[in-house]
């Protein structure tokens, strides 16, 4: 019953799976799980992350609409600015060929075509349906999350929605073009 | 504090947000992607083995805990800026062509984050309602997951990265909320 059927793609996701034992490329932060002052700087980016997703009212459904409508810059500048930041940001760890705290090598592995005739199937298709969800909720995950803490109890129904699409395309991946 | 109560400005919370992504690498080498926390909390679920999709077994306290943490730090975030700094009045600082728009789709109360006619408890029993909470989360879990990634994963870790594939699931995101824009909604609300 395991994934026998196609190939893994766990590996593809942005968040790396390891069923186990080292395998791939993901299976760097160690087995042990990370160390709580680790977890504490996950947490305190988070914190960081969810104060700028309301403040900048990124996680506001008016402002979705905007930028679908294209009539303000205020999505475009942030999503740009985050990325030209992010980017800089990976060119100088690949140069400098930085470390993490704890000594380890940073290694992002790229993403992967897959196997479709149709190239990219999944990143259009999947990329698609995720863009109708996005419009329709006004939020992406990130976005949804710092909703809840902010007291819109609404997207708790959201999330769970997402989660079951999650589910979903859990149990039919094997159907879909990847 | 009166200054930060304000809607911050692109070029501030931009650059910060970007900052999370070599923030996440360094502390501990992980990618910034919001979405997987939806598998793993799909597969933290205590439902029987057999019962679970194989993409759904898996060893998620080992490869996710970290993502979990942060998503949980992050909605702490949203919770201290709407205690500290107060909810912003986004629908009155939008631009004026956007809350023509939406006016004239048949929103009513433009005031708030969201609009409450479609995003509370109460406005559920609307078709409308259900469709763009129940119906856009769903699509949103499902297309994150067959896209192999959300906003963070994509636009913004993988772009970040110049990955082709991610500027192709980026476009397909823009593709799918056009649609919803002017096709759906109108229908939808109208």
């Amino acid at each position: 019953m395991t994934s026998q059927t196609i190939p893994d793609y766990e590996c593809l996701d942005t968040d790396q799976v390891s069923p186990g034992g080292p395998s791939g490329p993901g299976a760097g932060a160690g087995r042990a799980g990370p160390k709580a002052g680790a977890l504490l700087a996950y947490f305190a980016v988070g914190v960081f992350l969810g104060v700028l997703f309301i403040m900048s009212e990124v996680a506001s459904w008016y402002r979705i609409q905007e930028m679908f409508r294209f009539q303000s810059f205020h999505m475009y500048g942030i999503i740009g600015s985050a990325v030209a930041v992010a980017a800089i940001s990976v060119q100088l760890i690949k140069r400098f060929d930085l470390r993490t705290l704890g000594g380890e090598p940073i290694r992002l592995s790229p993403k992967e075509w897959g196997s479709s005739r149709v190239r990219g199937a999944r990143y259009w298709i999947g990329g698609t349906l995720f863009g109708l969800g996005w419009a329709l909720i006004g939020a992406c995950p990130g976005p949804m999350f710092a909703l809840v803490g902010g007291g819109l109890s609404i997207m708790i129904l959201g999330l769970a929605s997402a989660m079951a699409g999650t589910w979903a395309y859990a149990a039919l991946r094997s159907h879909l073009p990847h | 504090m009166e200054m930060l109560s304000q809607t911050w400005p692109w070029y501030v919370a931009g650059p910060l947000i970007g900052l999370v992504v070599p923030l996440l690498l360094v502390v501990g080498g992980k990618v910034f992607g919001v979405s997987a926390n939806l598998r793993h909390m799909c597969a933290a679920l205590p439902a029987p083995d057999r019962l679970k999709p194989a993409f759904l077994r898996y060893d998620w306290k080992g490869s996710g805990l970290w993502n979990l943490v942060f998503v949980l730090g992050v909605a702490v975030g949203g919770f201290l800026a709407v205690t500290l700094l107060g909810t912003p009045d986004v629908g009155a600082s939008i631009s004026e062509a956007t809350r023509t728009d939406l006016l004239a789709l048949g929103l009513t109360d433009l005031s708030g984050m969201v609009p409450s006619e479609i995003f509370s408890w109460g406005a559920l029993a609307s078709p409308a309602a259900l469709l763009m909470v129940v119906g856009g989360g769903f699509l949103v879990g499902f297309g994150a997951r067959y896209a192999g990634g959300c906003t963070s994963g994509h636009a913004i870790s993988g772009l970040a990265d110049l990955q082709l594939p991610s500027l192709v699931a980026v476009l397909g995101f823009f593709a799918g909320g056009l649609l919803v824009t002017f096709v759906l909604l109108p229908l939808i609300l109208g």
